[in-house]
């Protein structure tokens, strides 16, 4: 218990960073996920190349060896941004790799005929996507993209190799404080029970006001 | 023929594989025309049907509608699409909005109708077609014939030039069949231009002004349905007739 009281403000810094991370990396990635679900459903067969690519490459990638690229790799193309930002741009492009995935399973679920009655209504490609296939889909990809992002909050741990501020990191320096490292470890477990008990949460009350069953 | 055509396919080829699913197809449907297409399971009238708003794409041949040809993917076509409506054998309403919001979607997002002026449209189609009462429920709730009416009041709203039916009454039990042949002799009698792919010879005969009789991949006759039932030409067609018509 000392170990959290002492060094609450440490603990409380971690936190932080995690939910930080956490929250701007799954922004990014769902808004990338879309976006390349889309890509991916196009009509245009060079959209549908460049969604597959995207995905293949970076669900591939081992997320260290993603973090490596964009951390040592865009500074020598000039790029050189906060270490929280790269780990935000790691994390997010790697993690929309999966949301697209999902979401275009949940576009798989949604039959055919939906599509095929809006386009003869004369709506276009992104009409149909957006107002019938797209809200019938996020009913079904929801529990997924809950599992997602939770998968998500604990690969942002990866972050603090690269010392970026978040929890798992924290253990270096109560360690060399002398702490115990049993009670350590506890407390961070306990953090992040919080942030992924909270995504649960979350998904759950959307699952219930939004999946409907057909 | 037609004096004045609407629907002119010309010379039109498609293969799905191997198979020659549709064999220099010639159409002509004039305006204000009722058109049915029967034929035996997998003779291509379903294909031919969903070619006329490119839904299924052809490999040669032309498509003329209105004296236009259909145009390539885009906005075009999309114009295209929103001037014939299409009634699907299996409704295929949209399953997450009400009756109305299915009705009005189109309206407001093709037509750009302002949300009130589209509801009060879709509800006066929906009086029509004798639904007015269930505008706020979901598809789900709706029995198969009050679907597929209400896949006709969503298909009338954008005032299409013309109507193609896919099998209309394929997927409803015998009961509902009626209410819905109704609505589609109403319209016929309208005047709205119809392709309508249906077994129901009852319809045909009443309601058509011509029968086109299909049989792998070709037309085989296309004549007035009178001329049909009493006396088809084609040993294909008789066969056809004596099988159907048996029971």
């Amino acid at each position: 218990m000392k170990v959290l009281t002492d060094n609450f403000a440490l603990y409380g810094e971690g936190f932080l960073g995690t939910v930080q991370l956490t929250v701007y990396a799954s922004l990014l990635a769902l808004v990338l996920g879309f976006l390349m679900a889309s890509f991916r459903v196009a009509p245009v067969g060079s959209f549908r190349v460049f969604g597959t690519v995207w995905v293949t490459v970076l669900r591939n990638t081992p997320l260290t060896l993603l973090f490596f690229a964009v951390l040592l790799g865009l500074p020598r193309f000039g790029l050189v941004l906060p270490f929280q930002v790269f780990a935000v741009l790691a994390l997010g492009c790697y993690t929309s790799a999966f949301i697209c995935e999902v979401l275009r399973s949940g576009i798989n679920t949604v039959p055919t005929g939906q599509g095929e009655a809006a386009r003869s209504l004369g709506m276009s490609f992104g009409q149909t996507l957006g107002s019938v296939v797209l809200p019938q889909a996020f009913r079904s990809v929801i529990p997924p993209i809950g599992s997602t992002l939770i998968a998500l909050a604990k690969n942002s741990a990866i972050a603090g190799a690269f010392s970026v501020t978040e929890l798992l990191g924290t253990y270096k320096t109560l360690n060399e404080l002398g702490y115990s490292i049993v009670w350590t470890f506890v407390w961070i477990a306990v953090g992040y029970l919080i942030i992924t008990l909270s995504i649960s949460l979350l998904f759950h009350v959307l699952e219930k006001r939004y999946g409907v069953a057909r | 023929m037609a004096v004045d055509p609407l629907i002119e396919l010309r010379d039109v080829n498609k293969h799905y594989g191997t198979l020659h699913v549709l064999q220099d197809i010639n159409l002509t449907v004039g305006r204000g025309e009722v058109v049915v297409i029967i034929g035996p399971s997998g003779s291509g009238k379903s294909t031919l049907c969903r070619t006329i708003n490119r839904l299924e794409t052809v490999e040669s041949g032309t498509i003329l509608l209105d004296g236009k040809p259909l145009p390539d993917e885009g906005k075009d076509l999309a114009g295209l699409r929103a001037e014939v409506g299409m009634v699907f054998q299996s409704f295929n309403l949209f399953a997450h909005k009400t009756v109305l919001a299915n009705v009005s979607l189109a309206q407001i997002k093709v037509r750009k109708r302002k949300k009130e002026e589209a509801d009060k449209r879709s509800r006066q189609l929906l009086e029509r077609v004798g639904l007015a009462d269930q505008a706020d429920k979901y598809p789900a709730q709706l029995s198969g014939g009050q679907q597929q009416r209400v896949a006709i009041a969503r298909a009338l709203a954008m005032s299409p030039k013309a109507l193609l039916f896919d099998e209309p009454t394929s997927a409803l039990d015998p009961e509902m069949i009626n209410e819905v042949l109704e609505v589609m002799q109403q319209l016929a009698q309208e005047g709205m231009t119809m392709v309508v792919v249906t077994h129901e010879m009852g319809f045909a005969r009443s309601a058509a002004n011509r029968v086109v009789f299909m049989a792998d991949g070709k037309i085989v006759e296309d004549r007035t349905p009178e001329a049909f039932f009493t006396a088809p030409e084609s040993e294909r067609a008789k066969d056809f007739l004596s099988k159907i018509l048996k029971h």
